[in-house]
């Protein structure tokens, strides 16, 4: 087999070994999917029955926000479980194996976009379930997601890095909300960045989940607001540019953590 | 092909400016058990972890199975299997569920990591445990189900760090048992142990290691030979004719008594002339003896000459 033939098998091999993890313990279903529907609920109910954007629903304009907030909370996840591992013996195993360096945290990034796919389809329910709709047609909408989701690709990898820069997992997950909280207050999942300070207002326009988020409203067809800066007239593009970014930074890095193991 | 399986020279590790490896060699000829024995810390661990390709070193030179080891790792990892001192399966995953995934990990097609792990669960006697968590496993099927995740591909070299820590003795015959099979079908191994018995037992030759380095090489009976003769050991029935049974002794070599276990200990070179010496005079002398005998040091014994430390000692 060749290298690249051989990192794809080993990691969808590695991938199989995260799912089994969450078949064998299917509690973990449970903590998965209270997060999006606590969400939702609380955001979409709470929120977005006593406030409205521009004449629209808060609700409409809430919703993408909370979908993409979620897959960014979905990194805590990611590193923990990686940092976790990491300090299994079964690593020291592999490693000593003809295995593909990568293949562990393939299989961690794969497996943790397979959850997040489920993750979405919650969400999704959920939203309708509170009286969010997608108005532009179901494909342009399966746009939104895939947008979504390529997000969520990228911060598995943010996710995976993490948690093999930090090794104690007790650690990844007190530094997961500081890190996710701000970029959520800090973007336009609540507030419209135009009704923000202008320099706020700047900083939310190009937080990367602005990008996401704007996008999805846009292709859902929800209230968009906050048009006029460059970054919010090229969400779609700045959509797809900050994931492959965010990718193209912490895919090799983390790799390369993996490799660096036995320094 | 060579005949020698492991080869390090000169190999140097240093942690945070302690020297784990101060200038190893090693050489061991394929198809036989090396030992390496010493305390812990003396730099055992460190040194099979380098040569299975999990960590790197400073300075030297190692081959395993006719590879680079920091040249070409890939081609070694290809040839090697580890065991290690702890568990190095996924304790989430049940026995068989973990022998599939090492065998595609092996790059085994699917059905053929299956046939590999029934294989193996039978020949380890697993069968009846494999739907269930390797978490739930006694140390002893842990053990066993590590071991056999090493061989889902016969390795031309295998390391065991401390393969028989914490095991009870029937799992560690098991253990033993695997081990000889393996060496029998032309494997070689090196372990690592802090088990006198199990050196003794197992390895072709021994490497005393201490502080990072081998202090002494050789077949166990030439290590305890190096350290020096033989004893007659006599046990006597009543405490007090020790007083005459030191005076028959001493005629045979100098005596060592300790009135306690009633036991007395002479250093002898010639063992049958003193054995039939020692046996007439003391009958003769109507002394009772409840255990008589000629020993070899242990290799305790000789590891605490060759280091001046007894093996126990945690530094």
């Amino acid at each position: 087999m060749t290298t690249a033939t051989t990192a794809i098998a080993d990691g969808w091999v590695m991938t199989g070994r995260y799912l089994r993890h969450v078949v064998r313990e299917p509690e973990q279903i449970v903590i998965y999917f209270s997060l999006p529907i606590m969400f939702v609920l609380v955001f979409g109910y709470v929120f977005g029955s006593g406030m409205a954007v521009g004449g629209d629903s808060y609700r409409e304009f809430l919703l993408p926000g909370v979908f993409v907030m979620t897959q960014l909370y979905g990194l805590g996840a990611t590193a923990t479980a990686i940092s976790l591992d990491i300090g299994r013996g079964v690593v020291d195993r592999f490693r000593s194996m003809p295995t593909a360096r990568s293949a562990l945290m393939v299989g961690r990034s794969t497996a943790d976009l397979t959850r997040a796919l489920l993750e979405m389809a919650v969400l999704v329910i959920c939203g309708l379930l509170v009286g969010w709709q997608w108005h532009r047609g179901a494909g342009l909408a399966l746009g939104a997601i895939g947008l979504i989701l390529l997000l969520r690709l990228a911060l598995t990898w943010v996710g995976i890095f993490l948690g093999s820069v930090v090794k104690n997992p007790d650690t990844v997950s007190l530094i997961v909300f500081p890190l996710a909280f701000p970029l959520t207050a800090l973007s336009n999942v609540f507030v419209p960045p135009d009704q923000m300070p202008a320099w706020l207002g700047a900083v939310a326009a190009w937080n990367p989940i602005s990008a996401t988020v704007a996008a999805a409203r846009e292709l859902f067809g929800n209230p968009v607001t906050g048009g006029g800066s460059w970054a919010a007239e090229h969400a779609l593009a700045l959509a797809v540019a900050w994931p492959l970014l965010l990718l193209a930074v912490f895919a090799p890095l983390a790799v390369r953590r993996y490799r660096l193991l036995g320094r | 092909m060579t005949d020698i399986a492991i080869a390090a020279e000169g190999l140097r590790k240093t942690y945070r400016g302690v020297a784990a490896l101060d200038g190893f060699r090693l050489s061991v000829a394929a198809g036989t058990v090396c030992g390496l024995l010493g305390p812990n810390g003396a730099g055992k661990t460190t040194a099979v972890r380098i040569l299975a390709t999990l960590l790197s070193f400073d300075d030297g030179h190692a081959t395993v199975a006719g590879a680079d080891v920091a040249g070409r790792p890939d081609l070694v990892r290809e040839r090697i299997a580890l065991t290690g001192q702890y568990s190095a399966v996924d304790g989430s995953l049940t026995g068989r569920q973990n022998l599939v995934l090492f065998g595609r990990l092996h790059h085994l097609g699917h059905r053929a990591a299956r046939a590999r792990a029934d294989e193996l669960l039978e020949q380890f006697d697993l069968t009846d445990a494999a739907n269930r968590s390797a978490t739930e496993y006694s140390g002893g099927m842990q053990r066993r189900l590590d071991l056999a995740a090493s061989l889902i591909r016969a390795p031309q070299v295998l390391f065991l760090d401390e393969p028989t820590t914490g095991l009870d003795p029937r799992s560690r015959n098991q253990v033993w048992d695997t081990v000889r099979k393996l060496v029998a079908d032309g494997t070689t191994v090196l372990l690592t142990t802090q088990y006198l018995d199990e050196a003794d037992q197992l390895a072709d030759r021994v490497c005393v290691v201490d502080t990072g380095r081998v202090v002494a090489e050789g077949t166990p009976d030439e290590l305890k030979a190096a350290i020096g003769a033989d004893r007659l050991e006599v046990v006597i029935r009543e405490h007090d004719r020790l007083p005459d049974a030191v005076a028959l002794l001493e005629r045979i070599g100098p005596v060592e008594a300790d009135p306690d276990t009633r036991r007395l200990r002479v250093a002898v070179t010639d063992r049958v002339a003193a054995l039939v010496r020692a046996a007439q005079a003391l009958r003769d002398a109507a002394i009772t003896v409840d255990d008589l005998g000629v020993r070899r040091p242990t290799l305790d014994e000789a590891f605490l000459s060759l280091t001046g430390h007894r093996t126990e000692e945690t530094r």
